[in-house]
C-alpha cells in the first residue's frame, strides 16, 4: 500500500509582508502519513518559515505572499483557520517559557479542551491521561515556576496530545534544554511515534543531538530552498553539512580526521549503527600519530570562592562551595536548570547578598564590595542581549558605563572607540542598536561591559539558541579576548561542545553540590559526573569504547587539539 | 515568589468556597458600604467580616505587615481628615454639638466625630473581605469565577495571563536593575530623586522589548491551541457549587439588598442623621 501523503507543498514561495526577498522560494516537498521527518538548516535558512506555514500561523499571524500550493491533510492552510488546522497539526514552540499560559501544568494541558468547550470533567480525566503519556503525573499541580524547562516542554507536549492530533510539528525542541534532558526529550518524541503512530516534524539545527533516535528523512534548507531530501546515513555520506554551516557529529569528524571516507553504507547516521570496527585500525593510527596540546597558565588568582552556601529562605541553593579560578584562565560552570550556577554568579556579582563564606575577587575579599565596585573587576553579560540595552545607539550604549562614572568626554572617546575596535563593531558606532544582527548585539553587551576593563568576564548562555557558525563567532571571539587581552572568562552552559573546544576546565554542579571541578574532557568521559550534571557523553566517548581505547579523555583531548589546528590552518 | 498572594491550601469554611461565591460575596459587601453612610449597617458588616476573618483561620500575625500599612494609613486618613475639613460633619448633617473647641475652626463636633468614625469603619468593613478574597482563592479560580459572573472570558483570561508572567517579569525586571547597577547605575538614596526616576525609566525599556516579544510568543501559542473559537469556554479550575456555596450568596446579596432598602426606605438618601 501507497503511503499517504499529509502535506505537500509544491512550488511554493513565501514572502514576508515587510521583507523585500522570498524567505521560501520554489519548495516541493510531500511528508507522509506516519513519517518522521527532521528538517535542519542554519538560522535564518527559512525552516522555521516552513513550519509557520504548515500550522498556519503563516499567514495567520505573520501575513505575507504566498505563491503556489500547500495542503496540510487536504486543507489549504491560508483558507483555513488555525484552530482547525491544529486539530490534526499540534505544535510545540521553540520558547518554553511563552507558550505555557496554564497557572499550572494541569490547565496548560487542559487549555485546548477549555477551548473546546469541554465539560470540566471529562477535560480533567483527559488532561490527566495526556499527563501521564509524558510522565507529568506527580505536578499537575504545579505552577510554571516551580518545574523545569524540560517538564516545561513536556507540558506543551502533553497539551497538543490531549487533542489527538494527527501530526506532530516540534519548533527547535532543544534549544532551552540542557544536553540530558534535550536527550530525554528526544526519546520521549520517538516514543510517542512510535505508539501512536502519528507524522512528526521537528525542525532543528542540532543534527547529532536530534540524530540520537531514527529519523526516516532529514530535508537541508538553505537561504529558502531545499538543499537535500535524503537519510540520515546518505546526508551524513555528502560534504552538505560543512558547506551549509551545520555542524556535523564528532564521531563523523573523527573518522574524517582518521582519513577515513564516509559512505552510506556504514551507517553513519547514528553512534549507535556506524560501523567504527572496520576502522578501527585508522583511527588508532590517527590516535597514535597525534599528541595533545597543553596549555599554560599564569599563577594568580583572578576569583576564590571559600565555603560559599546560599539559600532562599529555607531551600539551600548552594552548598559550601569551594574553588579558584586562575587569571587568563577560560572555563565553564555546568549543571541542570536549578542547580545554582546563576545563583553562584549572581553572588559573585553582589547581585545577591546574604550568603556564608568568602568570595575574593583579584584577592581582595568582595564582601564589603557594592555591585558597582564589584563591577570594577568582574563584569557580567546577561543571556538576552537586548536585556542590557537601555540605550539607542551603539557608541552611546558602549559608553553608558563609563558616563555613569563620570569618566572625562575624551577619554570616553578614546576608550569606546578602542573597545569598539576590539570587538569589531567600530563601523556599527552610529547604527541603531535595533538594526544589527544577534551575534552582532551580543558584541555590543559584551563591548559595554569590556569597556570597564574588568579582568574578569562572566556570560550567561552566550551561545544558547545559535547555529554552528554564529556559536564559532562568538566563542572564537571570546577566545581572542581571552588570549590577547588575557582576560579571565567564565561560561554558564549547557553546551558540550563549547565545554569540549573551548573551556580545559569544566566546575559541575548538582543540587547545589559542587560535584567536579576539572579538565572537561574528563567531565565529558565520565559516567557518573555527566549524569549528574544533566550532561551527555561526547560521541567521542562512545567511539573510545566501541574500538577499545582505554583512556577516552586523550581521544577528545587530542581530537580538540586536531580541530583547533584545522580552525587555525583554514 | 511563588505565588503572587501567598495563597495557601487550607480546609476552612472560607477555603472551602469557591471563587464565584467568594467574589460574589467579596463584591456584594464591598458594594453594601460603598453605598451607605449608616454606621449602623457598616457596624454590621464589620461584625460579619470579623466573624468570617476568624472562620478562615488566617492567622493574624501572617498579616503583620498589611495590618501595619492599613492602620497607618487608616490613621493618618483620619487625622488628615480633621485638619483638612473639620466642619464637614456639620454641613453635613446641618447641626452642630460641639464637645470641644480648640479654636474657632477647629471645633469637635458630635457631627464631624460621626462622620469620620463612619467613614473609618467603611475601610475597616471592606479590607477584611478583600484580602479574604485573595487569601483565600487559589489563583486558577479567579478567571474562571471572573467569566461566571458574566465577565467576557477573553477578559478574565487576561487577568489569569498576568498572573501567570507576573512573577517572571519581576524577576526579569530584577536581573535587568542588577546588570544595569553593575554598569554604575546608582539606585539608591545617594542619587536625585529626579535623576533616580529617570533611570528607572530607562531600565523599563529592556523589560517592555522582551514583553513584546513574549506576547507575541504567546499569542502565538494560544492560537495554535484554539484560544477564542468560540463564544464561550469551559475552565478547569471551576467548582460546582455547594449548599454553602448558595447559602453565602443569598446571605451576602440578602444584606446588600437589606442595605439598599434601609438607604432608600428608612434613611430616605446616603446619610443616616441621628441629630435630628
Amino acid at each position: 500500500m501507497k503511503p499517504k501523503p499529509v502535506i505537500q507543498f509544491s512550488n511554493f514561495s513565501f514572502k514576508y509582508k515587510a521583507q523585500k526577498h522570498p524567505t521560501l522560494k520554489n519548495i516541493n516537498l510531500t511528508i507522509y502519513k506516519g513519517e518522521k521527518v527532521l528538517i535542519i538548516g542554519p538560522s535564518g535558512s527559512g525552516k522555521s518559515t516552513l513550519g509557520y506555514c504548515i500550522n498556519g500561523l503563516i499567514p495567520h499571524s505573520y501575513p505575507g505572499t504566498i505563491e503556489g500550493q500547500l495542503t496540510v491533510q487536504g486543507m489549504d492552510p491560508s483558507r483555513t483557520p488555525i484552530h482547525q488546522l491544529s486539530k490534526s497539526i499540534g505544535t510545540v514552540l521553540q520558547d518554553t517559557d511563552g507558550q505555557f499560559v496554564g497557572l499550572s501544568v494541569a490547565e496548560d494541558i487542559a487549555f485546548a479542551l477549555e477551548n473546546d468547550c469541554v465539560p470540566v470533567k471529562a477535560l480533567k480525566r483527559r488532561a490527566q491521561e495526556a499527563a501521564a503519556i509524558v510522565g507529568l503525573e506527580g505536578v499537575i499541580t504545579n505552577s510554571p515556576q516551580e518545574i523545569s524547562g524540560g517538564q516545561k516542554q513536556r507540558t506543551a507536549l502533553a497539551g497538543i496530545l490531549v487533542d489527538e492530533v494527527e501530526m506532530l510539528l516540534f519548533d527547535e525542541p532543544l534549544a532551552y534544554l540542557d544536553p540530558a534532558t534535550g536527550k530525554k526529550a528526544m526519546e520521549l518524541i520517538d516514543q510517542i511515534h512510535g505508539d501512536a503512530e502519528k507524522t512528526v516534524i521537528i525542525i532543528e539545527h542540532r543534527i547529532e543531538d536530534v540524530l540520537h533516535r531514527s529519523v526516516d528523512r532529514v530535508i537541508l534548507i538553505h537561504e529558502g530552498e531545499i538543499i537535500a531530501d535524503m537519510g540520515a546515513h546518505e546526508i551524513i555520506s555528502t560534504d552538505l553539512f560543512a558547506r551549509y554551516g551545520i555542524r556535523e557529529p564528532l564521531y563523523v569528524t573523527l573518522l574524517k580526521y582518521a582519513g577515513v571516507e564516509i559512505t552510506p553504507e556504514m551507517q553513519p547516521g547514528y553512534i549507535d549503527t556506524v560501523d567504527l570496527l572496520s576502522h578501527k585500525d585508522r583511527i588508532l593510527d590517527w590516535y597514535r600519530r597525534t599528541s595533545p596540546a597543553a596549555p599554560s597558565l599564569k599563577d594568580q588568582e583572578a576569583l576564590r570562592i571559600r565555603d560559599l552556601s546560599f539559600a532562599y529562605t529555607t531551600k539551600t541553593v548552594l552548598n559550601e562551595i569551594d574553588f579558584a579560578i586562575q587569571k587568563g584562565e577560560m572555563l565553564a560552570i555546568v549543571g541542570r536548570n536549578g542547580a545554582g550556577k546563576s545563583t553562584l554568579a549572581m553572588l559573585v556579582c553582589g547581585f545577591e547578598t546574604g550568603h556564608q563564606g568568602e568570595i575574593y575577587l583579584s584577592g581582595e575579599n568582595a564582601v564589603e564590595q557594592s555591585i558597582a565596585e564589584r563591577a570594577a573587576v568582574v563584569g557580567y553579560v546577561m543571556q538576552n542581549p537586548n536585556h542590557m540595552f537601555t540605550e539607542h545607539i551603539v557608541f552611546e550604549e558602549v559608553a553608558l558605563g563609563l558616563r555613569l562614572r563620570e569618566v572625562p568626554e575624551e577619554e570616553i572617546q578614546r576608550r569606546v572607540e578602542k573597545t569598539m575596535q576590539i570587538c569589531g563593531i567600530e563601523r556599527f558606532a552610529k547604527w541603531p542598536i535595533n538594526a544589527l544582527s544577534y551575534g552582532q548585539k551580543k558584541r555590543v553587551t559584551i563591548a559595554a561591559i569590556l569597556v570597564l576593563e574588568p579582568e574578569i568576564i562572566i556570560l550567561d548562555e552566550p551561545t544558547a539558541g545559535q547555529d554552528y557558525r554564529h556559536y564559532t563567532e562568538i566563542m572564537e571571539f571570546l577566545k581572542g579576548l581571552n588570549r590577547e587581552l588575557g582576560i579571565t572568562i567564565i561560561l554558564i552552559t549547557h553546551d558540550m561542545h563549547l565545554m569540549m573546544e573551548y573551556t580545559k576546565r569544566s566546575i559541575v554542579l548538582s543540587e547545589g553540590e559542587l560535584i567536579a571541578d576539572k579538565d572537561s574532557s574528563d567531565v565529558l568521559t565520565n559516567v557518573e559526573i555527566v549524569e549528574k550534571g544533566s550532561l551527555k557523553e561526547t560521541s567521542l566517548f562512545h567511539v573510545a569504547q566501541i574500538i577499545g581505547i582505554d583512556d577516552p579523555k586523550k581521544l577528545v583531548d587530542t581530537f580538540v587539539s586536531h580541530e583547533k589546528r584545522v580552525r587555525e590552518f583554514s | 515568589m511563588k505565588r503572587l498572594f501567598n495563597y495557601s491550601e487550607a480546609d476552612s469554611f472560607v477555603h472551602n468556597l469557591s471563587g464565584v461565591s467568594k467574589l460574589i460575596g467579596f463584591l456584594a459587601m464591598t458594594f453594601t458600604v460603598m453605598l451607605t453612610y449608616d454606621i449602623r449597617v457598616i457596624m454590621v458588616v464589620l461584625i460579619i467580616s470579623i466573624f468570617v476573618f476568624w472562620a478562615s483561620r488566617i492567622r493574624l500575625r501572617d498579616l503583620r505587615v498589611v495590618i501595619i500599612y492599613i492602620t497607618v494609613f487608616m490613621t493618618i486618613n483620619y487625622i488628615l481628615t480633621f485638619v483638612f475639613d473639620p466642619q464637614y460633619g456639620v454641613r453635613l448633617y446641618g447641626t452642630e454639638h460641639v464637645i470641644y473647641s480648640f479654636t474657632e475652626r477647629y471645633t469637635l463636633t458630635q457631627e464631624q466625630l460621626l462622620y469620620q468614625t463612619t467613614k473609618i469603619s467603611k475601610y475597616a468593613a471592606t479590607v477584611p473581605f478583600g484580602l479574604l478574597f485573595f487569601l483565600t482563592t487559589h489563583p486558577s479560580e479567579f478567571a474562571s469565577s471572573m467569566n461566571r459572573i458574566g465577565i467576557h472570558y477573553k477578559i478574565a483570561f487576561a487577568f489569569s495571563l498576568t498572573l501567570r508572567y507576573l512573577p517572571d517579569i519581576s524577576s526579569e525586571y530584577l536581573i535587568i536593575s542588577k546588570a544595569q547597577q553593575a554598569r554604575g547605575l546608582e539606585l539608591s538614596k545617594k542619587q536625585k530623586f529626579s535623576k533616580r526616576v529617570k533611570e528607572y525609566v530607562k531600565m523599563i525599556v529592556p523589560l517592555i522589548m522582551s514583553s513584546l516579544d513574549r506576547i507575541d510568543n504567546i499569542s502565538d501559542a494560544m492560537d495554535l491551541r484554539g484560544f477564542a473559537k468560540h463564544k464561550k469556554r469551559t475552565w478547569y479550575n471551576t467548582r460546582k457549587l455547594s449548599r454553602n456555596d448558595k447559602l453565602a450568596i443569598l446571605f451576602t446579596v440578602g444584606v446588600f439588598t437589606a442595605s439598599l432598602m434601609i438607604t432608600i426606605f428608612v434613611n430616605q438618601g446616603r446619610f443616616w442623621n441621628p441629630f435630628v
